[in-house]
């Protein structure tokens, strides 16, 4: 498929703008600016935007804990995110969620998730409400290689086959679990091959190329589109920082291993690639990562001044308040 | 209006809010042939594989059924066969369900209700006995509903279904098959609002489940002694309705709580506690309790009956309330 240049200078922007928010994210919480802990999307941002970038607007995401990447990739505003961040009441979660719980339903983000393969019987429940509203959109499901071996991910497959539900099931096989390799964890070693015993395809893709994700990710937003079911896609990548943050002290990898990955910097790549196809030159590049670093900057601006929460807002949201909907 | 039993009323429920609401639909295990409590009877036949969806065995997944359709605008009816089974599907219960709302800033509405069949039944033995009402009544963002008659069963499942928050409704297995006089027509019986099941003076009786059957038992039993005691049937356990709880024990000054459940922990104590709290002046005697033993429930008859909480045992209690 032939993309407009426009949308490939957009990939970049966007893996961009992961990458400027998620170092920024980092920064704040070692400065313990803004509260809890964040997990970095940084080297996996191929995935998130390679995919996404294959969706329609009203098109649906699920999440997991490492979500802000997810949340721009759907087009999720910076400031917005900060704020959540900073636990400000103008946060997408009102500042009652924080970066694991982060969504935005507006965008079809339907949530990262503290609960380690917890997106995917949800992701399933709103495929579910696409084919019975026959309002054809799909739901893609992003998850770790670790939220596989979790009973959530196996139900929620063999359901989503059965109902042959519009969805797709993303992988982002980044090797660890928290601080274990997945060799000891996992008894497979590429995740696709769980897909047979669920009788749907699995393919498996190198996530550090946003065109090979984007291409792989159409096919299987368009098979499940055309109501033939779900895919399960595998996306070989990297987290080029620790499980949490950047440096948790707990951190045992083998340093050629990452020096290995980090040469295949997703970001690096594409700039190559688009400057090679003639689309970008380096000059353009770096003038486009100047201006998105600065869009964080102004956004961390917007989020550090903003309101905190009310007290009553504690109370708040518990329950629906409106009573029956007739 | 004729007379039905408990399980026609949650089936006719159903029927009637399906037909109303295109955005109503029913998951679970073995729906599509009734279930195997008869509560789904006749809805595949009426509104086919669409809306009546047959899960796998299943509970995580088809909870989450529930939580991603509510989430963007559907109004399922979940069903987990056994209450037991809850432990299953709990993440997508407790962590998902309950607390997305909240968590999320508001964003969503989730208008789910799981429906579930609890309670000591014929030597079901331990994994299949189940009340675990206490559990979803210790977290907030989900409503708890209990029925105890085939009336407020096919009221109380319209009102949760057409509730904008997630309910769990809990059908005691040994209710099922009582029956009361139930409209034909769909009504509503509100969430929330307890309902006092027999007056009297002397006594208050809460009892929720099962037990109020029984607690209306030993009422009779007591009139015959002299004692006129109140029963008080909270209906709905959260949001959990104490005013009409403290009104009634401020004009009998005696309280007993009976649940099906184990007694240690349970809603009893909740119950017990807030009437000490609002209504202390106007004891004249200590809050009993009756429940279940703090044991796994037996599977021997002879043991599951020295186990089930009974008439007899809120008849003991009351006793103990009030001095021959
Ligand atoms: C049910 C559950 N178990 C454990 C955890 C703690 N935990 C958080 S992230 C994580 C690792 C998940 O690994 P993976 O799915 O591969 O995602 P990654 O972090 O590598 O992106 C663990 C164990 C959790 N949040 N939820
Ligand atoms: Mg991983």
């Amino acid at each position: 498929m032939e993309l407009a240049n426009e949308q490939l200078v957009h990939m970049f922007e966007q893996m961009t703008r992961i990458r400027e928010f998620d170092e920024r994210a980092a920064r704040l919480m070692e400065q313990a600016r803004i509260h809890g802990s964040v997990h970095l999307y940084c080297g996996e941002e191929a995935v998130g935007v390679g995919v996404c970038e294959a969706l329609q607007p009203d098109d649906y995401i699920t999440s997991t804990h490492r979500g802000h990447g997810h949340l721009i990739a759907k087009g999720g505003d910076p400031k917005r995110m900060f704020a959540e961040l900073f636990a400000k009441s103008n946060g997408y979660n009102g500042g009652k969620g924080g970066s694991m719980h982060i969504a935005a339903l507006d965008l079809g983000m339907i949530g990262a998730n503290g609960i380690v393969a917890a997106g995917a019987p949800i992701a399933l429940g709103v495929s579910f409400a696409s084919a019975y509203r026959e309002d054809g959109r799909v739901t893609v499901c992003f998850f770790g290689d670790g939220a596989t071996n979790e009973g959530a991910f196996h139900e929620a497959v063999n359901m989503a086959s059965v109902l042959k539900a519009p969805i797709v099931f993303v992988c982002e096989n980044n090797l660890y679990g928290e601080w274990s390799p997945i060799a000891g964890t996992t008894s497979v070693s590429d995740i696709a091959d769980r897909a047979t015993g669920y009788g749907i395809p699995g393919v498996i893709v190198d996530g550090m190329d946003i065109m090979a994700v984007h291409e792989a990710a159409s096919e299987a937003i368009a098979r499940a589109r055309r109501g033939e079911g779900p895919t399960l896609l595998e996306c070989k990548t990297y987290r080029f920082y620790d499980h949490v943050g950047r440096d948790f002290g707990m951190l045992d990898r083998d340093e050629e291993e990452v020096a290995s990955w980090r040469a295949r910097d997703p970001i690096l790549l594409w700039r190559k690639e688009l400057a090679e196809r003639g689309v970008l030159s380096a000059a353009e590049a770096d003038a486009i990562t100047g201006r998105i670093g600065q869009e964080m900057e102004d956004a961390i601006e917007f989020a550090a001044g903003s309101p905190d929460p009310v007290p009553e807002d504690l109370y708040r949201d518990v329950y629906t308040e409106t009573g029956a909907a007739r | 209006m004729s007379e039905k039993n408990m399980t026609v009323a949650v089936a006719e429920a159903l029927d009637q809010e399906m037909d109303r609401d295109p955005d109503v639909f029913v998951a679970g295990e073995d729906v599509r042939v009734g279930g195997p409590f008869g509560t789904d009877a006749g809805l595949h036949q009426k509104y086919g594989d669409k809306r009546v969806v047959n899960t796998a065995i299943s509970e995580l997944a088809l909870t989450g059924i529930g939580v991603g359709a509510a989430a963007v605008g559907l109004r399922p009816v979940i069903e987990i066969m056994i209450m037991d089974f809850v432990c299953v599907a709990m993440d997508q219960i407790v962590n998902q369900m309950a607390k997305m709302k909240y968590m999320l800033g508001g964003q969503p509405t989730l208008p789910i209700v799981l429906t579930t069949h609890a309670g000591i039944d014929s030597s079901s033995a331990a994994q299949h006995s189940g009340t675990l009402e206490a559990w979803f009544c210790h977290v907030p963002g989900l409503k708890v509903v209990m029925p105890s008659n085939a009336y407020d069963a096919k009221g109380l499942l319209i009102a949760s279904i057409r509730d904008d928050n997630p309910v769990i409704f809990i059908s005691n297995k040994r209710c099922l098959q009582t029956s009361t006089e139930v409209p034909d027509v769909p009504y509503e019986v509100p969430l929330g609002v307890a309902d006092v099941k027999r007056e009297g003076d002397d006594v208050t009786i809460v009892a929720t489940g099962r037990m109020v059957i029984d607690a209306l038992e030993a009422a009779e039993q007591l009139a015959a002694e002299g004692v006129s005691a109140e029963v008080i049937d909270p209906r709905t356990l959260s949001p959990l309705d104490t005013d009409t709880i403290i009104r009634s024990v401020q004009k009998t000054n005696r309280a007993v709580v009976a649940q099906e459940a184990v007694q240690f922990c349970g809603l009893g104590a909740e119950i017990a506690a807030t009437i000490s709290d609002q209504a202390f002046d106007f004891l004249d005697a200590p809050v009993k309790r009756v429940g279940a033993p703090f044991t796994p429930v037996p599977f021997a008859p002879v043991l599951e009956d020295i186990y089930l909480p009974d008439t007899k045992a809120i008849l003991a209690a009351v006793r103990e309330v009030i001095p021959a």
